[in-house]
């Protein structure tokens, strides 16, 4: 098993016939994600990758049954794609899209809970690199050969920094169940601890790598849930460690603005807690090894 | 982005908060006009660059007659004020805003920020004003208020009348704390603000409630639907390489160190600042390229973080999802001819592409360094980075 996805999730692309969505969704198709059409209001009835275009979300879930929303609509429209598929009943969206406005993303987050917790959506991002379950399906923009399938579940901001962590793990012979990329803005659909709490109840998930990085307080919560509910070792990292306050590095959420925000509070936080810190980036596929070893396990599936 | 004092007074007063009288001066000819254009007999000459404790660092003066406020004028423009929120190369004072000094009876803190625990705008209060809100969180915790505001309502009344009650402050001005607050509530939502903070909030000896400084920063990722916010930018009071960065659609932040990076992704480009500083090195930037680099905007950043007369040595770490290595691998190959290139480059390439980016590095007959992984590459650039030094120091 793995989480959030596999290879029978019915997965629709919104802003399916731009450019990008249009190579990404090739790059998903080839990886054998199960992408059952797409949205671009005004292009309903045409054909793109072999598979049918609808106006709205709402004619493309009646249609193809899809559960799954892939998300890149532009910043300044997005919030409101996001909420046109809650409202058709998509119950995974990813939003890939960069520069959302904070202030959309709160009424996003309130909007999603207006639906009752039986049909609620689940959002993950925005300005993230989507979600993989290896060797089954991927809902998102990173490259699928660079993950080996295994039990570590992968939680990470940055997207590139995950696919440095699978990569190191892939290289010793660890894969990943699934890896989640939550996204560096300041307001995000899931939170580690939301990511957290599904790989504790996956049942092929043996072990978490989060991979965290300076600004706002979730990878301390999410240590602290670690401590109180998690039988699954879990291991951490936050990048920035030299990263001066008040800047914002790259990411809208990454900025020192706050008590707790550094990378080595944060740190310090995860390990008093009881999380395994890998002592460098170089290290994150090691310290992951170095756990499972201590556990007697091995990540790895029959090849 | 962040705004000066007298733009942010101007857009709260917009929005019903009372200000004292004031105007901007370019110059101490203007500033004396302003002080006789708001009329009374004592002003406050403010400094205006982006940053709070101007005070402290002798960025406000207080005149009695006009010929005091030519002389804190012309002392004041020009001059390089150091704060501990400027760090210590300070800013260079341009503009200055001249404003009616009222009788104090007592100062309060009103703030507003976007909390990324609750994902709601908070409004944070207490009862002593003029000092920064850590410090009244260290000296007095019990002190702070906070009420977190449903978005779908917007700030309730009662709410902004519970924060004035607790701020202590007699009824008579309670409706004025009111008002203030509701009006600073819906600059930040309608502006896309992402902090307010007026402090001191001030009560007059005549019994008004004033905003007597006030802060304002706003969403980046919002500016596009608000230009009259956007059009207040002072390009003076940013690194001009950031400044240049942006308009190329990089993520650029200037830093102490000598090691030059170019990196894709935020968290990757914060994770191999970490691991040059594990090596033993210093970045001198932080700079993400961001996804679908082209090989123009890659040859851009290079010039980029090249024009930094720190710099010794160079590391391209590029771990392509959304790129594509053989792109980054051209970029890198014409920006490092074009710009003659004298210092050691490390390039770093995984991902998307890579053995065809491999391929246009090897082929270049440019000295480019290869690394195969993150320490691999930082332990090169790190060693090529002391090399320079020393041989330089021994020329």
């Amino acid at each position: 098993m793995s989480i959030l996805i596999d290879q029978t999730t019915r997965v629709i692309v919104q802003g399916f016939t731009g450019d990008k969505a249009t190579f990404h969704a090739k790059e998903m198709i080839a990886y054998g994600t199960n992408v059952v059409g797409g949205v671009t209001p005004g292009k309903g009835g045409a054909k793109h990758l072999d598979r049918p275009v609808f106006d709205t979300v709402s004619d493309a879930v009646k249609q193809t049954g899809a559960t799954a929303s892939l998300v890149f609509v532009p910043a300044a429209f997005c919030a409101d794609s996001i909420m046109e598929a809650a409202a058709a009943g998509i119950r995974l969206i990813c939003a890939i899209t960069d520069g959302i406005p904070a202030q959309d993303m709160m009424m996003v987050k309130r909007y999603l809970l207006k639906f009752p917790k039986e049909r609620r959506t689940m959002m993950v991002g925005p300005n993230c690199a989507g979600l993989i379950s290896p060797g089954k399906a991927m809902l998102g923009i990173m490259p699928g050969h660079i993950y080996r399938q295994g039990s570590v579940g992968l939680v990470t901001r940055s997207g590139t920094l995950g696919y440095e962590a699978a990569s190191q793990m892939k290289a010793l012979g660890i894969g990943v169940s699934t890896s989640v990329g939550i996204g560096g803005d300041p307001i995000n659909g899931s939170s580690f601890l939301d990511i957290l709490k599904m790989f504790e109840e996956d049942p092929e998930t043996e072990a978490v790598m989060m991979i965290g990085e300076i600004g706002g307080p979730q990878e301390a919560e999410a240590a602290q849930f670690v401590k109180e509910n998690m039988t699954k070792p879990v291991i951490g990292y936050v990048a920035g460690l030299t990263a001066p306050k008040g800047r914002r590095m790259g990411h809208a959420g990454a900025i020192i603005s706050a008590f707790g925000d550094t990378a080595a509070e944060k740190a310090e936080i995860m390990r008093s807690l009881g999380l395994a810190v890998a002592p460098s980036p170089a290290e994150l596929g090691e310290t992951v090894a170095k756990v499972l070893a201590s556990k007697g396990r091995k990540s790895t599936v029959a090849v | 982005m962040d705004i000066h004092e007298y733009q942010a007074k101007e857009l709260l007063a917009g929005f019903g908060v009372a200000i004292p009288r004031g105007g901007v001066a370019y110059s101490p000819e203007q500033a004396v006009y302003r002080a006789a254009e708001i009329g009374g007999s004592r002003w406050a000459v403010k400094a205006q660059i982006h940053s709070g404790a101007r005070g402290k660092a002798g960025g406000v003066k207080l005149c009695s007659t006009e010929d005091e406020v030519r002389q804190a004028a012309k002392a004041l423009l020009g001059k390089k004020l150091v704060t501990h929120q400027t760090g210590p190369e300070g800013r260079v004072v341009h503009r200055l805003y001249v404003e009616q000094a009222v009788p104090i009876e007592r100062e309060c803190y009103i703030g507003l920020v976007l909390d990324r625990k609750s994902e709601r705008i908070m409004v944070v209060g207490a009862p002593q004003g003029g000092m920064e809100i850590e410090e009244i969180a260290k000296s007095h915790p019990d002190a702070i208020i906070r009420e977190v505001v449903e978005p779908a309502i917007g700030m309730a009344a009662f709410q902004a009348r519970q924060i004035a009650f607790r701020l202590g402050l007699a009824p008579a001005q309670v409706n004025r704390c009111v008002t203030t607050l509701l009006g600073a509530y819906r600059a930040f939502r309608d502006l896309d603000a992402t902090m307010v903070e007026i402090n001191p909030l001030v009560v007059t000896k005549d019994g008004a409630v004033l905003a007597l400084d006030a802060k304002m920063t706003f969403d980046d990722n919002a500016l596009f639907r608000r230009p009259n916010v956007s059009e207040l930018r002072d390009y003076a009071e940013e690194d001009p390489r950031e400044a240049q960065a942006a308009e190329y659609g990089l993520n650029y932040v200037a830093l102490d160190g000598n090691i030059g990076c170019i990196i894709n992704g935020a968290g990757l480009a914060m994770a191999t600042m970490d691991m040059i500083k594990h090596a033993g090195g210093e970045p001198a930037n932080f700079l993400d390229v961001g996804g679908g680099a082209s090989p123009e905007r890659v040859a851009a950043a290079f010039k980029l973080v090249l024009a930094d007369p720190k710099i010794e040595a160079m590391l391209v770490n590029i771990f392509a999802g959304i790129n594509r290595c053989d792109w980054v691998a051209q970029g890198v190959v014409q920006a490092a001819k074009e710009t003659s290139l004298k210092i050691p480059l490390v390039v770093r390439l995984a991902g998307t592409n890579v053995e065809a980016g491999r391929e246009i590095i090897k082929n270049s007959g440019l000295p480019i360094i290869t690394a195969d992984s993150l320490a691999d590459a930082a332990d090169k650039v790190v060693a090529a980075m002391r090399e320079r030094t020393a041989s330089a120091g021994r020329a």
